[in-house]
């Protein structure tokens, strides 16, 4: 099967700036792909690439087997984006920026699945609504709505809940991922690494242009083997030997990162050797922003 | 969901041109009635001061000479102005990606475009000779060649208006293209006078100047007499017309200042 997305080799400078430094990777179709990465890594440039508002300096992006520049009408015919800017046009009603939107795409006649997009996003109600009149997470929505008028299969999703309330994510998360089961491709950038780690599969990492981790969302969690305990002592404070472990100091206690779990025993043992108590313990497993952490510190 | 979608082709340049026809006539207070107004006032001013003093054309009244002229004028800023000021504030307010996300050709995008700024130049043109016929004495000679120049004059300007609107990314910038290009070449171009009534040296540079043969072969349509043979003036504007076209269509084509 051709994969949704391919990205061979893609570099981009602005000046002495390269915002994407020799990128590679390839989604396969069907995935729910997590794009992850701090400010300034490459993420948006890497979906305009794709989305053809920005030009590659060297290497090459095909979505569903056809290159964005060269075969640029299908490529962009199988993508739907969501910007990451809350932009929208004035002069029109939520309708009328769905149906032009559609149009572009070379879309006549689509009222039906316009309103099933408006009802899905909750906008049917504001369908005559002025642009300027709505607030700024229907305005999201209508983003979200316009990126999908002309059904693609690959829908990019660049920050689509940063500012926006928690019913609007529910919804949102509720819709796309129906979408995924129906078969459409997903590609979310975000910055709440929990969104990331519940819904997407398999994950990339990019820091100042370079792709720094990719692998499925399991395999990432797999590579931190330790886990982190959260003690509460009496009294508060830790023996010397165990002091190389501390991850945080916390008001009440401790979080202490081990490198495995069999580390948690010496650490008992090492505590009841010190004459210290006890009070409360918790061990929990790293999260995917502790991994996200360890990537961005590695590099 | 439901079934599969039919693209059909044209449409996303049909849609174009439909939403660009729609924003400027959801204004028209703004954007074809105001033109109409400063024309008609401009009317009043020198045609009522001068009428006495001045005859440019044998047997035509000053202010008959000047309606064609104030018509052709208006076509040519609000031609201008349609296509430069949507794409500036598409360009500052981002809405701009909706037209580039979409497999819009840079023929079709251009074409939109284009098209959308000649209506608006025409429905103006129009608006100014409706409000104005019923203060003069005017015939229309030769309907055929108004409508060419009026056709070809406000292309001209919708391309240059693309141009000024893809090269600015501030207001003062096309502020500046409207103010030190088009303004005074409209306003030097025989819109208020014939060029022969000026000195040696103007007139020849007025022969430099393509809005001179828009405005000059607009007006031969109604009176059958210009400065120059109107297919001088024609050959002169669609040379313009191609060239600026030739410019614009190589500039969207490698996506500059639009697509970076």
């Amino acid at each position: 099967m051709v994969p949704a997305i391919q990205v061979e080799r893609v570099s981009k400078t602005y000046g002495a700036l390269r915002a994407l430094d020799d990128v590679s990777l390839t989604i396969e179709q069907g995935e729910f792909f997590g794009l992850l990465g701090p400010n300034g890594a490459g993420k948006t440039t890497l979906i305009n690439t794709l989305a053809g508002l920005v030009l590659a300096s060297s290497g090459a992006a095909r979505v569903l087997g056809h290159d964005v520049v060269a075969d640029y009408r299908a490529a962009r015919r199988a993508l739907g984006v969501v910007p990451q800017e809350l932009v929208f046009d004035p002069f029109f009603t939520v309708r009328e920026a769905l149906v032009f939107q559609s149009g572009y795409f070379g879309l006549s006649n689509n009222h039906a699945w316009i309103d099933e997009v408006m009802h899905h996003l909750d906008l049917t109600s504001r369908a005559g609504t002025n642009m300027r009149a709505l607030s700024g997470g229907m305005k999201r929505r209508v983003l979200v709505a316009q990126a999908l008028v002309h059904k693609p299969p690959v829908i990019v999703l660049d920050e689509p809940t940063a500012g926006v309330d928690v019913e609007l994510r529910q919804t949102l998360w509720h819709f796309v991922r129906r979408l995924n089961r129906d078969g459409h491709t997903i590609v979310l950038t975000t910055h709440y690494l929990e969104e990331a780690e519940a819904l997407c599969g398999r994950i990339a990492m990019l820091k100042q242009g370079r792709v720094v981790a990719l692998d499925t969302k399991q395999n990432l969690l797999r590579l931190h083997s330790g886990c982190y305990v959260e003690l509460r002592l009496e009294p508060d404070r830790l023996p010397p030997s165990l002091a190389g472990l501390v991850a945080q100091r916390r008001e009440d206690g401790y979080r202490l990162a081990l490198p495995s779990y069999a580390e948690v025993e010496r650490v008992i043992a090492e505590l009841r050797g010190a004459g210290v108590e006890i009070q409360e313990l918790e061990v929990m497993q790293p999260d995917l922003e502790e991994i996200f952490v360890q990537i961005m510190s590695r590099h | 969901m439901s079934d599969p979608l039919v693209f059909r082709p044209l449409q996303g340049f049909y849609t174009l041109f439909h939403k660009e026809w729609l924003r400027f006539w959801k204004v028209s207070v703004q954007t074809i009635l105001a033109p109409v107004l400063t024309a008609l006032l401009f009317l009043v001013v020198f045609a009522y001061s001068l009428r006495e003093r001045v005859e440019i054309f044998p047997g035509v009244d000053y202010a008959a000479f000047l309606v064609p002229g104030l018509a052709m004028m208006s076509v040519l800023q609000n031609a201008f102005a349609n296509s430069s000021s949507s794409l500036m504030q598409s360009k500052m307010t981002g809405n701009i990606i909706f037209v580039l996300l979409p497999p819009l050709s840079h023929l079709e995008f251009f074409g939109a475009y284009l098209l959308a700024s000649v209506a608006r130049g025409v429905v103006v043109g129009a608006g100014v000779l409706l409000a104005t016929v019923w203060f003069v004495d005017l015939e229309l000679a030769h309907p055929l060649w108004t409508l060419a120049f009026a056709l070809a004059g406000a292309g001209v300007m919708g391309a240059l208006g693309i141009i000024a609107g893809i090269q600015s990314d501030k207001v003062d910038e096309l502020a500046a293209f409207q103010n030190f290009i088009v303004l005074p070449l409209t306003f030097l171009s025989g819109v208020f006078y014939s060029i022969q009534s000026l000195p040696p040296l103007w007139q020849s540079l007025s022969h430099l100047n393509p809005f001179f043969y828009m405005v000059d072969g607009f007006r031969y349509g109604f009176f059958g007499q210009g400065d120059v043979p109107p297919w001088l003036s024609l050959a002169i504007v669609a040379a313009s017309f191609f060239a600026l076209s030739f410019l614009t269509l190589a500039l969207l084509r490698s996506g500059y200042k639009l697509r970076h």
